[in-house]
């Protein structure tokens, strides 16, 4: 990649904002796994492992996977957040392996949100 | 082909025909064509899904709510508040018969409702190994800002109004800081961003550069603008690597877009960023030893003057914030000062991540308003205390800062009203202690700390501290002497008065803050030989009530010391020569015949 120029970066910024938005991205639901360090020694990366392997097992499409930092609630971890197309996304608290495929099936796949696991719906506040 | 917002199901299965399914399927989609909502939502008939009983059904997709009984009267009413207000219906809605958990909205919960993310803007939201992500979350806008309308002068001038004050403990300003750096003569000037974080329970720059490498990046370009800096370095502790594999995923995505290396973005500015691993020790954390760690000398501490500004890193002036306060600058600079500045006190603005440990419900990693009270983050956010215990101090700062007793739990938190009450901000620890804590433990806790970390240098800090816990400890085994709390006290103030730097002048505060607050608890330790919260194992017995034993023999088994005899269905009897009060027998007893005292 070469050095951009500003007007690029904008570019950038516009073009991976709509892919970061599920309708251009052809996907029906995110389930974004959050791994900071809190959350990987809680179990973070087998819940990870149990939804890559259940999406292979069941031959799901157009849920999208991905991962980023702590979310906060330490003492919940491993936690994870569900969102679908113009939705408030739905947080889910102290996961494993067994919940998180329910969660994949039922909620990413489904639509219905799996309410024993799930804390909040919507999003933080911004300042 | 047309995508659709939403999708209604409704059955057209027998049983729902014959309860008038078509006849609402005809008012809906009427319905829908009279809001001009037929391009949005789609009206599908589908097979009998099973539930006659309710019928006519219908499912609304992607929500996946369930209406039953419909009636073609109601559903005006439903497509108005349902597609068009965006407010399920809820008397329409299927409702078990058991009230099921609803899951509250986020806003509604006490840990999220009160904080206020400027620093952790991005947690949770964007990948932090895809620089693409951050970019699409106004990620670099700041710079870009700062590259096509704003001088060096005009940024440090913004951040000198923004108030910004150091998240590393001190609360110098930041602007002021920069403005040093920025007037003192050098060829070569360096930025560092201070991600040695070594309090005790401590861990929002690790958070930071683990969730959001790219704003402590961002933060260092914008510095580096207006500081007229050519080199950045992020020293980072090794106990860190996830956070420092990401950080060098982020620089080396940042080089290759060009938004460090030679003329950033087109402009004439070039600037360029590494990261050295800290090798662990608390006193790096100040920067004089900071600077002599990174050129290979032993991590210790100089005088000052000259300040860093002046010659810091190889002789050159040199800038050092620490990581949360890089944070906070791009998102200064895109929201202007004057925003930053409506949030906090009048001394204190912005935010403050603390991490929130201990006996909390939710403990975490929370960002809070400057001038919200230590009772509203411990009960509000935190959900107060668990096991119906009760709150009796908070321990803000680490091993520079104090503990604040209950009392106080009004005090609100900023700069001035922490260090009044003997405590610090420090860089963000808040360690929440209930009624089980022995006041006088936790100062020989972070003494112990202190004690190892000290770095030799200063006498007062090399033996001082040592003194100080040998005191402590005696006390806690209930060899306390009656002259101990004066010399405590003299101690503790030779030691902050003898000491270089900030490692050894905050040392004492530990003790100083529990003297201050929970005096009568070192008396009791010291004079009756007690230890009113019953934590220290010295000064605590368990014995057995004879008449509550009912003989089960259950202590004696899971007694690891053999300490307790009798009979079966007999009383026991506790041998005080041999137990060395691990508490086994008082947690496993099914009659509570142990009592501890």
């Amino acid at each position: 990649m070469g050095k951009l120029t500003i007007e690029e970066l904008r570019k950038i910024r516009e073009g991976a904002r709509k892919s970061r938005d599920l309708r251009e991205a052809q996907g029906k639901s995110r389930i974004t796994v959050h791994m900071g360090t809190c959350g990987i020694a809680s179990g973070a990366r087998d819940v990870m492992d149990a939804l890559l392997k259940a999406i292979d097992t069941h031959h799901i499409e157009g849920v999208l996977i991905t991962t980023s930092g702590c979310a906060g609630l330490c003492s919940m971890e491993p936690m994870a957040t569900v969102e679908f197309l113009d939705q408030p996304p739905v947080k889910y608290v102290e996961l494993d392996a067994e919940k998180i495929v329910r969660i994949l099936l039922e909620h990413a796949v489904e639509g219905k949100i799996v309410e024993e696991y799930a804390l909040a719906i919507g999003s933080e506040k911004m300042s | 082909m047309d995508k659709f917002r939403s999708h209604c199901l409704i059955c057209t299965g027998t049983g729902c025909v014959s309860n008038g399914a078509f006849e609402v399927k005809k008012a809906l989609e009427n319905a829908l064509k009279k809001r001009g909502l037929e391009k949005e939502i789609q009206v599908v008939g589908t097979g009998c899904n099973g539930f006659c009983e309710r019928g006519p059904v219908m499912v609304v997709q992607p929500e996946g709510i369930f209406y039953q009984r419909l009636k073609v009267k109601d559903i005006p009413h439903l497509v108005d508040e349902h597609f068009l207000k965006g407010r399920p219906v809820k008397e329409m809605m299927y409702s078990p018969g058991r009230r099921e958990p609803r899951v509250p909205l986020m806003r509604d919960i006490g840990f999220f409702k009160d904080q206020v993310l400027i620093a952790l803007r991005n947690r949770g939201r964007i990948d932090p190994e895809i620089i693409e992500d951050y970019i699409s979350h106004d990620g670099y806008a700041a710079l870009e800002k700062v590259i096509l309308q704003m001088s060096p002068t005009d940024v440090l001038a913004e951040i000198k109004k923004s108030q910004l004050r150091g998240r590393g403990g001190a609360g110098f300003p930041t602007g002021m800081k920069w403005e040093f750096c920025r007037n003192a003569v050098g060829d070569r000037k360096f930025i560092i961003c201070n991600g040695d974080e070594g309090d005790p329970g401590a861990f929002m720059d690790r958070s930071i550069l683990e969730a959001d490498p790219h704003s402590v990046i961002e933060g260092m370009i914008i510095g580096a603008y207006a500081i007229g800096a050519q080199e950045g370095i992020l020293y980072v502790r090794d106990e860190y690597p996830l956070a420092i594999h990401r950080l060098n995923i982020a620089i080396a995505q940042a080089r290759d877009f060009g938004l460090l290396g030679d003329r950033i973005l087109g402009s004439d500015f070039s600037f360029d960023l590494r990261v050295i691993r800290g090798g662990g020790a608390f006193v790096c954390g100040e920067e004089t030893a900071l600077i002599a760690s990174m050129e290979g000398r032993d991590g210790r501490p100089r005088f000052r003057p000259p300040f860093p500004a002046q010659k810091g890193l190889w002789g050159y002036p040199t800038n050092i914030n620490n990581v949360e306060t890089w944070a906070n600058v791009p998102a200064i600079i895109l929201q202007g000062a004057d925003w930053f500045t409506s949030l906090g006190t009048e001394k204190s603005k912005g935010t403050k991540i603390f991490s929130l440990v201990g006996a909390v419900k939710n403990s975490g990693l929370v960002e809070v308003p400057m001038g919200i009270t230590i009772q509203k983050i411990v009960y509000d956010i935190g959900g107060g205390i668990p096991n119906n215990r009760k709150l009796k101090a908070v321990q803000i700062g680490g091993p520079s800062g104090g503990c604040i007793p209950v009392e106080l739990k009004d005090t609100i938190i900023d700069y001035e009203s922490l260090t009044a009450t003997g405590a610090i901000m420090g860089s963000g620890g808040l360690v929440v202690m209930d009624d089980s804590t022995c006041m006088v433990e936790v100062a020989r806790y972070f003494l112990e700390f202190t004690q190892s970390e000290s770095c030799g240098k200063c006498t007062f800090c090399r033996i001082g501290t040592k003194r100080l816990l040998e005191i402590l400890t005696r006390i806690t085994e209930g060899k306390g002497r009656p002259s101990d709390i004066p010399l405590l006290q003299d101690l503790a103030s030779k030691i902050r008065d003898a000491s270089l730097c900030g490692l050894g002048q905050t040392a004492p505060n530990p003790v100083l803050t529990t003297l201050k607050y929970f005096r009568s608890e070192y008396e009791a330790h010291i004079f009756n030989k007690r230890c009113p919260a019953l934590h220290c194992s010295k000064l605590v017995n368990f014995t057995i009530i004879d008449s509550k034993c009912i003989g089960c023999t259950k202590c004696a088994r899971a007694c690891p010391s053999a300490a307790i005899t009798g009979k079966v269905k007999n009383p026991h009897l506790i041998l005080q020569e041999k137990c060395i009060k691990c508490g086994e027998c008082f947690r496993i007893c099914p009659v509570s015949a142990i009592v501890k005292a």
